[in-house]
C-alpha cells in the first residue's frame, strides 16, 4: 500500500514548483513573463521545425 | 461507388429511396448533405500530393488538444467545481484540463500561422478561414470564463478587473464576470457548444473544399493568370497536363 | 464543385490573392482516422507530461474575512467610503448605479450608459447597513444605524468626512480600530463594528446571501474587496496589474493567457493609457482588429501577404521540386 502511496504522492505532486515568485523580462515598455516567452517561443520553434523539416511519407503516387 | 459484389449491401433490409419521397425535407436534406459531402470526400483515403510538410499537422493536434480538453472537462464536471481544491486526483485532473488549453492555443495559433502563409482562403475557402477565425475568437472567450470559473484568487482578480472592459461595452448588465454561477455555466454549456459547432463546420468545409493548393511559381511581377486557362479556381489545373501518367 | 462556364471565368480575372486553379495532379494515400488517433495519444502523453511536471496554481481566494484580518485598517478605511459613496464602486455608474459622471464614451457613443443599470449597488446600504441590521443582539448597533440614518444628509457628510480624514492614519490592536478623537457622530462606531463583523466571517455570508438560500453570484463581496488596496497589492506582487501586463500573466511561474497580447498591449500606449475611457477605446480597436482577422480574404494587401513573403516555397518546396523534375510539367505555369 505505501509503494501505491508513493506512487501517487509522485503523480499527483508537481515536480517542479511553479509556485515561486515568477521572473519577468522588461524591454522597454514591453514587459512579459519568462514562463509567457517560453511558451511563444516555442510556438515558433515549431513553427519554423514545421516549414524547415522534411516530410518524408510511406506509400505510393497514383 | 463500386459495392464489392461478396458483400451484401448495407441498405439491403431499409426501404428504397423512392422518387415520389423525393418532395419530403427528409430526403431534400440528405441528398443536400450527400451532395455536400459524399462519403469518399467527408472520409478520404487520399490526400493531394502536395500535402507534404509537418505544418499540415497542427490542425489535427489542434483537434486533439481540444478533445483533451472536452474530455478533462467532463472529468470535472462528474465531480463539481470545488473537487479540484479538496482532492489531490482532482488537482492533476485540472492540471491536465489547464495544460490541455495550453497546448491547444499554441497548436491553434501555429495553425493559423501556417494557413495564412499559404493563403488557404483562395479557390473558395474564404469561409473556412472566417469559421477558423471565429474557432479562436469563441476559444478565448471559453478559456476566459474557465479562468473565472477556478473559484480562487486568480478568478476574483481576472473578474474584478475584466468586469471595467466588459461594462464599458454595456454588455457588464447582462454578462456579469462576477457571478460565478452565470460563468460557470457559460463556460460548460453555451461556449463550447458554440466552439464545437464552429469547429465542426470548420473541418467540414476543409473536407468539401479540400487542401489549398500551392501557389503556382511565377515570375515576380509578372500576371499570374494560368496559361491555358480562361479565367479562375475550376479550369485545367496546374500540376499535370491532362492525359500524362 | 460545379464547373464554372468559360463566359463567367472570362468576366472575372484570375487573383493569385483570392483564386487558385484546382488540383489535377496525383493523391498519395494518407489515413485521416489514424492521424487523428495518433495526435491524440501524442497529445495526450504531452498532457500528462506537462501535469506531472508542473502542476497547476491555486491560490487561496481572499475573503473579506482574511482581508480584514490581515489589513483591518485598509478595509476600515475602505468601508467609510463605502458609507459615504466615494469608493469606486458606489461612483462606478452603470450597470452598478448612476453615481458617476465619467461614463466611458468614444464621442456620442456610450454604450454603458444606453444601457443603464441593471445590477444594482448601493454600497451604503448593499456593503454597511443591511449587513449590519443582520446582527441579532446587538441593540448598540442597531441603535448607531438608526442615529445614523435619521441625521440630515450634511450631517452624515459632516461626520463621514471627518472620519475619512481621521482613519488614514488609524492602528489596530487587541481587536480594535483605534481613530484619533473627533466628530464622528455614530460612524466610529459603524465602521469600527463592521470591521469585527468582517473579521468574524459573517461580513462574507451577509454579502453573499440574498433572496434565495442557493448563492452563486459573488458580485457584492467581490466589489467590496477590489475597493480595497489589498487584493490589488496581493496581485501586484504576482505580477498580475494591468500596467504590468498582467493580463497575460498567470500566479507565480506559470504561463498565462499569451493570446491576450495584443489586447492588454493597448493598455500601455497612449492615449488608453491614460484616458477615463481606456476600456471602451481598446476595445473598440480590437472588435476592429478582430474584424480585420476574420475578414483576410477579402482584403487586398493584407491577403497578399503570403504570396510576397514566400514562405510558402518552403512549406511547398517538395512539390515545386516533384514539378520541376516531373517530365511535361513545370513548377511554372
Amino acid at each position: 500500500m505505501s509503494v501505491i502511496a508513493a506512487v501517487s504522492q509522485f503523480v499527483l505532486g508537481a515536480l517542479f514548483d511553479l509556485n515561486r515568485p515568477g521572473h519577468y523580462v522588461h524591454w522597454g515598455f514591453i514587459q512579459l513573463s519568462v514562463a509567457n516567452l517560453v511558451v511563444i517561443g516555442i510556438m515558433i520553434v515549431l513553427f519554423v521545425a514545421a516549414i524547415l523539416i522534411p516530410y518524408r511519407r510511406e506509400g505510393g503516387d497514383r | 461507388m463500386t459495392v464489392d459484389s461478396e458483400r451484401e449491401s448495407p441498405t439491403r433490409d431499409l426501404p428504397g429511396i423512392l422518387e415520389e419521397d423525393a418532395e419530403q425535407w427528409t430526403a431534400k436534406l440528405r441528398n443536400a448533405a450527400i451532395d455536400a459531402l459524399p462519403p469518399q470526400r467527408l472520409m478520404p483515403d487520399r490526400q493531394p500530393a502536395y500535402v507534404a510538410s509537418w505544418i499540415y499537422v497542427f490542425g489535427v493536434l489542434t483537434l486533439a488538444a481540444l478533445a483533451v480538453v472536452i474530455a478533462t472537462g467532463m472529468v470535472l464536471a462528474i465531480m463539481g467545481p470545488t473537487w479540484w481544491h479538496v482532492s489531490p486526483v482532482g488537482h492533476f485532473v485540472n492540471s491536465l484540463h489547464l495544460w490541455s488549453v495550453e497546448s491547444f492555443f499554441a497548436f491553434m495559433v501555429v495553425h493559423l500561422w501556417g494557413s495564412f502563409f499559404m493563403a488557404a482562403w483562395r479557390g473558395k475557402r474564404r469561409l473556412t478561414w472566417v469559421f477558423g477565425a471565429f474557432a479562436f475568437l469563441a476559444s478565448v472567450g471559453t478559456a476566459f470564463t474557465g479562468y473565472l470559473s477556478q473559484q480562487n484568487f486568480d478568478s476574483q482578480w481576472i473578474g474584478t478587473q475584466a468586469k471595467d472592459g466588459i461594462n464599458s461595452t454595456g454588455a457588464g448588465a447582462v454578462f456579469n464576470v462576477l457571478n460565478f454561477g452565470q460563468m460557470l455555466m457559460w463556460h460548460i454549456v453555451l461556449l463550447p457548444l458554440a466552439v464545437g459547432v464552429i469547429v465542426g463546420v470548420h473541418v467540414l468545409l476543409v473536407r468539401r473544399r479540400g487542401v489549398v493548393p500551392p501557389f503556382a511559381l511565377d515570375e515576380p511581377g509578372e500576371p499570374d493568370d494560368p496559361p491555358g486557362t480562361a479565367g479562375i479556381a475550376g479550369s485545367a489545373g496546374t500540376a499535370s497536363v491532362e492525359g500524362e501518367a | 464543385m460545379p464547373p464554372t462556364s468559360r463566359s463567367e471565368r472570362r468576366s472575372r480575372s484570375f487573383k493569385p490573392d483570392r483564386d487558385v486553379a484546382e488540383w489535377r495532379g496525383a493523391y498519395v494515400r494518407y489515413d485521416l482516422v489514424k492521424e487523428f488517433l495518433v495526435a491524440l495519444g501524442v497529445v495526450a502523453l504531452l498532457v500528462v507530461l506537462l501535469t506531472v511536471a508542473f502542476s497547476s496554481p491555486d491560490e487561496t481566494p481572499v475573503t473579506v474575512r482574511s482581508w480584514s484580518t490581515n489589513n483591518p485598517v485598509d478595509f476600515a478605511q475602505t468601508a467609510i467610503t463605502e458609507l459615504d459613496g466615494t469608493s469606486e464602486s458606489a461612483t462606478y455608474g452603470p450597470p452598478y448605479n448612476t453615481g458617476s459622471n465619467d461614463t466611458q464614451s468614444i464621442g456620442f457613443f456610450s454604450p454603458e450608459k444606453w444601457v443603464g443599470v441593471h445590477i444594482p449597488i448601493n454600497t451604503a446600504q448593499d456593503f454597511v447597513i443591511g449587513p449590519l441590521r443582520t446582527l441579532p443582539d446587538r441593540p448598540d448597533v442597531t441603535a448607531a444605524l438608526d442615529r445614523y440614518q435619521a441625521a440630515p444628509a450634511s450631517q452624515q457628510q459632516a461626520w463621514t468626512a471627518a472620519y475619512e480624514k481621521a482613519v488614514a492614519s488609524a492602528t489596530f490592536s487587541n481587536g480594535v480600530l483605534h481613530v484619533v478623537h473627533g466628530a464622528y457622530g455614530p460612524v466610529a462606531a459603524i465602521i469600527g463594528d463592521l470591521t469585527s463583523m468582517a473579521r468574524s466571517g459573517a461580513l462574507d455570508g451577509a454579502l453573499v446571501s440574498s433572496r434565495q438560500f442557493y448563492a452563486t453570484d459573488y458580485t457584492k463581496p467581490l466589489l467590496f474587496i477590489a475597493d480595497g488596496n489589498y487584493l490589488n497589492d496581493l496581485a501586484g506582487a504576482q505580477h498580475l496589474q494591468g500596467n504590468q501586463w498582467g493580463m497575460m500573466n498567470e500566479t507565480g511561474n506559470y504561463p498565462g493567457q499569451a493570446w491576450l497580447w495584443l489586447y492588454t498591449l493597448w493598455y500601455q500606449v497612449p492615449p488608453m493609457n491614460s484616458s477615463s475611457s481606456g476600456d471602451l477605446e481598446v476595445w473598440a480597436i480590437m472588435m476592429l482588429l478582430s474584424l480585420v482577422m476574420i475578414l483576410v480574404p477579402f482584403i487586398p494587401g493584407l491577403r497578399s501577404v503570403p504570396r510576397w513573403s514566400r514562405v510558402y516555397r518552403l512549406i511547398w518546396r517538395q512539390h515545386y521540386r516533384s514539378l520541376a523534375t516531373t517530365p511535361g510539367t513545370s513548377a511554372k505555369t
